[in-house]
């Protein structure tokens, strides 16, 4: 660059040479435990968070192979509902919360502002340490005696059971306050740190989504802190908060627990709207239609979302003008919901379509997502909830939307942004296979699952009734594909990095900004911030594919 | 296959799913799916014409835009960008869709949710890990682990738990309620075909909540009436310990405390009439009639030691007839 030197550039570590990099920058184990930089606390997120995916997919398989045969299979009935617990605290905490903002937005965030870091680097870092003890609390758990309350905590059995609760339920205390801290930076980020022209309209959907996931983070997650500590205290001290038996209210704690629990399912889905807006129109060669609409739907999403706790409560005991209320404003949601897939579908439309692994796994997310949303409205219609409350139907539902929305789209992300991140491709033809694979064993696992549910089988069940055997059966060989494509992905990733060829600045022609700077970025990832004249999915064709460097670069005037 | 299955279809403690003529939902035996199952079919309909239309866009986009390669440098149509009127078909239909889904379900729910003026009565209990129901008998009440009612009348179930929470779930009359410790719950229904159907704990209890089963027998027009009457007689006059072997499995003593010996969630009975037991804190006592009397009223009073302190206490729920008959029956095994 030519641009003369200010007096704030002076502060900067000048790049070290032509091919220094953030991960090249300094070397040792301090240069990473103690980085500020966004980038490397981005791949440690990312490094964590596939390490407890994986210890949850294990939990994962060990429940369904439990599942293979009513009774006995391989574990005792209380092993069985230790699993299914581990296995839901550990994704939805440890896993699926901070799985595309933290581990994923926190590389590309800055990138797509064309900032330098975000705005409170030290506060990221701490953020990423109250991970790593939120998770060693919760895991400590499973050491002592591993807690059996199910993810949902429900009192007055979490205050009364013998296992280890208050180990797991201060590590999601914990992560709460890390969720917290990356909501906080980011939104500061988005605030504080666009570049110059970078309207609000001008932010690429991943920052819109991203916003409004961190809204969400700093506003609902003090509430599940408040009650976890006073779940915490009716254990140790015996106040009467949620035990009946000294004269507290278990509804109080479905309550509490899903003012916060519900808008974390938006913390979950929407940041993987984010990453579906990303790869599409960039896979698709053209504008993504409806840009505004999604946009600002991530926002009234995230509104809406804080009220609709309730209808996880339709047979709780609420009462029927509240059950009302509830599903009322749970169907405003699904219209935005639906209307974006079509947006979506449509930007495919006389587009220029390219099949490469990151565009599968929208696909993908594509097909799982309408089937997750249309069963989602089955349980708003509350007559239809009555029956299907508690059921494999939920469990089937949820799954293809966590799983099948949000493990989907963080799937489709990592390899979309994963030659940006890391400076090398993978191997295509693998990342395929392993796309192919994931979707396979997604509707092989969890489709069977709606027929088991709606036929009566209730969930967090360790024996069940001969006649659900074959639909059992069905799920726990999906649960192994999918498995098995999981492992297939993570070695095609990790072989990239050590003997993947050199990435391309901007392997797929994208136009937001991370593509503008060099793969893997520099320490700095840019001099000085880039200048925004046009929208996060204008320009298509202002570039043009060069196949000697398998890129795309800006077409000569 | 076949055999394997009707060797299981034939354990009789297990309660069996009646056929079904739909693939999705279990027989219909109850007035109160009349507002649930059409709306079902509806919404199966309904998704299942919206994921065609989705899936079948996707390939038709996927084929027919498809890039040639890279290197081409193919360039998108920029005039399929905008539609407005596609945009407000696609959101206005939805919307109407979802007011028409809210107002069915609303009023399937306050359906279930409000039980006719001449509904009979009958009261659930929920604990860990067992149903009982309550019976009016003339010269009393009666509690079987059945529950048993007539066809075409209306039933209101009050339910309550004692211990945490549980759910009376039974799927062939779509209606579930969660059992909540602290206060009352209800539902009804009518049933409108004799027999079997099963009923589940849908609200996730601990250790044994995948065998919180129970079976709900709709009687036939005039049987309930005499079933009532011959349960009641039998519940009157039988003493002693075959009283107590029968209040052993209805009242849930089963699901924690063996009659072989073996500890389970609580200790065997067998043998522990006369026993010296070490209790939590450091005491020992021998195991007499009044600490088995005890046992049942203020059951964490005395806890042996090495269980935990789990068991709901049973004051109200037995009479001086069924301690001195459950005594008499631990008496037995020796």
């Amino acid at each position: 660059m030519a641009s003369p030197t200010t007096t704030a550039d002076a502060a900067i570590p000048q790049q070290k040479g032509a091919d220094d990099n953030y991960l090249t920058h300094d070397k040792g184990f301090a240069s990473w435990a103690f980085t500020l930089d966004h980038k490397r606390i981005g791949v440690m997120y990312l490094a964590s968070v596939l390490s407890a995916f994986a210890l949850g997919g294990f939990f994962a398989l060990a429940v369904r192979t439990e599942l293979w045969s009513p009774g006995k299979t391989i574990m005792e009935h209380d092993t069985y509902n230790q699993m299914f617990t581990l296995h839901g605290a550990i994704m939805v905490f440890l896993v699926i919360i901070p799985g595309i903002p933290a581990a994923l937005g926190n590389i590309i965030l800055p990138l797509h502002l064309g900032a330098k870091d975000v705005a409170f680097p030290k506060l990221n870092l701490a953020s990423y340490y109250l991970w790593i003890i939120g998770c060693l609390c919760m895991l400590s758990s499973l050491a002592i005696n591993a807690v059996d309350t199910g993810w949902t905590f429900y009192a007055p059995y979490s205050t009364t059971t013998q296992t280890a609760v208050i180990p797991a339920a201060f590590g999601a205390f914990i992560l709460g306050f890390s969720s917290i801290f990356t909501g906080l930076n980011f939104i500061v980020t988005i605030h504080k740190l666009r570049p110059p022209g970078m309207t609000f309209f001008r932010m690429p959907l991943f920052v819109w989504a991203l916003y409004s996931t961190a809204l969400i983070q700093v506003l609902a997650t003090p509430v599940i802190g408040i009650t976890l500590l006073m779940m915490m205290v009716e254990r140790v001290f015996g106040l009467g908060i949620f035990d009946p038996s000294l004269g507290g209210d278990p509804v109080l704690f479905q309550h509490f627990f899903w003012f916060y629990s519900h808008p974390a399912v938006y913390i979950m889905i929407v940041p993987a709207f984010g990453v579906v807006s990303e790869i599409i129109p960039v896979f698709s060669r053209k504008r993504l239609f409806g840009y505004q609409f999604i946009a600002i739907s991530s926002l009234a999403i995230a509104f809406l979302g804080f009220l609709v706790w309730g209808h996880h409560m339709f047979t709780s005991g609420q009462s029927v003008l509240a059950g009302t209320i509830f599903s009322a404003i749970t169907f405003l949601i699904a219209i935005p919901t639906a209307i974006k897939i079509f947006n979506w579908v449509s930007t495919m439309y006389k587009g220029r379509i390219h099949l490469d692994t990151p565009m599968l796994y929208a696909l993908a997310f594509l097909w799982v997502f309408t089937i997750g949303g249309l069963t989602g409205v089955f349980l708003a219609v509350m007559g239809v909830d009555i029956h299907l409350h508690d059921t494999y139907f939920v469990v089937a539902h949820f799954h293809y939307v966590m799983m099948g929305g949000a493990i989907t789209a963080f799937l489709g992300g990592l390899h979309y942004w994963f030659p940006k991140a890391f400076g090398k491709m993978y191997d295509e033809k693998m990342g395929r296979i392993g796309a192919v694979i994931v979707f396979v064993g997604l509707n092989l696992t969890f489709f069977p699952q709606f027929i088991l549910g709606s036929r009566g089988m209730p969930r967090r069940y360790y024996n069940y009734l001969p006649e659900f055997q074959g639909l059992h059966q069905l799920s726990t060989i999906g649960a192994f594909t999918l498995g098995i494509g999981f492992l297939l992905t993570a070695v095609s990733l990790g072989r990239a990095l050590k003997y993947g060829k050199k990435a391309p600045n901007n392997p797929w022609g994208g136009v937001t900004l991370e593509w503008t700077t060099v793969s893997p970025p520099p320490y700095y990832n840019f001099h000085t911030p880039p200048p925004v004249t046009a929208g996060p999915y204008d320009g298509y064709d202002d570039l043009v594919y060069d196949e000697k460097i398998g890129g795309y670069v800006a077409k000569k005037a | 296959m076949t055999l394997h299955l009707l060797a299981l279809l034939a354990d009789t403690a297990l309660p069996k799913l009646a056929p079904s003529d739909s693939f999705w939902l279990p027989a219909d035996a109850s007035v109160t799916s009349r507002n649930i199952d059409w709306v079902w079919d509806f919404l199966i309909w309904m998704s299942v014409l919206t994921s065609i239309g989705v899936f079948v866009a996707i390939f038709h986009f996927v084929t027919k835009y498809r890039a040639k390669s890279r290197a081409a440098n193919e360039r998108a149509d920029k005039s399929a960008e905008h539609n407005t009127a596609l945009e407000i078909t696609w959101s206005v239909l939805p919307l109407f869709v979802c007011i028409a889904l809210f107002v069915w379900g609303f009023k399937g729910f306050v359906d279930l949710r409000t039980p006719p003026k001449d509904a009979m009565e009958l009261r659930a209990n929920a604990q860990k890990w067992k149903w009982t129901f309550d019976y009016k008998c003339p010269t009393g009440g009666m509690t079987d682990d059945t529950l048993h009612v007539p066809i075409d009348r209306p039933v209101r179930m009050l339910i309550s738990s004692v211990d945490v929470l549980h759910a009376l779930y039974i799927p062939s009359f779509r209606t579930k309620m969660d059992a909540v410790p602290g206060r009352y719950t209800d539902m009804w229904f009518q049933a409108t075909k004799a027999g079997d159907y099963p009923i589940f704990c849908a609200e996730y209890c601990g250790t044994s909540h995948s065998d919180m089963l129970s079976h709900v027998i709709v009687h036939p027009a005039g049987e309930y009436e005499t079933w009532l009457k011959g349960a009641c007689e039998k519940a009157d006059s039988m003493v002693g310990p075959e009283r107590g072997k029968k209040l052993y499995s209805q009242q849930g003593c089963e699901t924690c405390h063996t009659t072989d010996g073996t500890p389970k969630i609580g200790p065997s009975w067998k043998g522990l009439f006369g026993k010296m037991e070490a209790i939590a804190g450091g005491t020992t006592l021998k195991v007499d009639e009044n600490y088995l009397r005890e046992s049942m009223m203020d059951p964490t009073a005395k806890v042996v030691q090495g269980f935990a302190p789990s068991m709901p206490t049973y004051k109200g729920k037995l009479s001086d007839k069924d301690i001195d008959g459950l005594i008499e029956y631990i008496k037995t095994l020796k």
